[in-house]
């Protein structure tokens, strides 16, 4: 049965390969990435959102929903940490 | 207090505030310099992880109690989702600052992004805190 458990673990493990060795390079003036929107996020950045850094401003401005969601699992983690270890004064 | 743990103590009591002002300082210029909320956040855990290791996970948990940790935890998440829904009663969408009543929308960003990175240091540093605290626990 192990067997069969590591010739599934390499089989996936050489897709995933195969499929990442068909990326664009990472410069690659014609990737789509590189060419649709981050040309306003870099022209406008400071003009639309009035933050210099230009990460504070994608991460805290344009994608503020997503930042959100990260906060709420932060939120969650450390909810379960005191829900699992968390004991009453006298049982220490 | 032992003679021998003195110059550790000492030291430490003198870089407590320090550590502090330098957290407070990397999450209000996030949106300038590199930083922001989650890195002034974990530097600001890292100060009270500095008291816990040097005077006892005791010491350290009678200045932070346990009532204090958990409101802060829920108060940064809230103060998040607060600044989106002034957005929508200033008329605009969920979390679009330009609506904010500020002189120009530009300066209305900026106060936005301010708050919600003072609502995400908050919450990132609680949590670290606590984790820290309940793991260091004694059985």
């Amino acid at each position: 049965m192990r067997f069969f458990q590591i010739f599934l673990i390499i089989i996936c493990g050489a897709v995933l390969i195969y499929g990442v060795a068909d990326f664009p390079f990472l410069g690659d003036p014609r990737a789509p990435a590189n060419n649709y929107i981050i040309k306003r996020y870099l022209e406008k950045s400071y003009s639309e959102t009035g933050a210099e850094n230009v990460v504070t401003a994608v991460l805290a401005h344009y994608r503020g929903y997503d930042t959100l969601g990260e906060t709420t699992v932060i939120f969650t983690a450390g909810i379960s940490v005191i829900l699992l270890l968390r004991r009453k004064k006298n049982e220490r | 207090m032992k003679d021998e743990d003195i110059i550790l103590k000492l030291v430490a009591r003198f870089l407590f505030p320090f550590v502090q002002l330098f957290a407070l300082y990397v999450i209000i210029h996030g949106k300038s310099s590199p930083g922001g909320g989650f890195q002034g956040g974990v530097i600001l855990a890292t100060s009270i992880i500095l008291y816990s290791i040097v005077f006892g996970r005791q010491k350290a948990r009678d200045i932070f109690p346990e009532k204090i940790n958990n409101i802060l935890i829920s108060l940064g998440v809230l103060i998040y989702a607060l600044v989106g829904i002034f957005c929508i009663i200033f008329g605009g969408n969920y979390l679009e600052y330009n609506t904010l009543p500020f002189a120009t929308p530009q300066e209305a960003s900026k106060m936005g992004i301010l708050f919600i990175e003072i609502g995400i240091g908050i919450t990132v540093f609680s949590v670290m805190t606590a984790c820290f605290l309940e793991l260091s626990r004694k059985k």
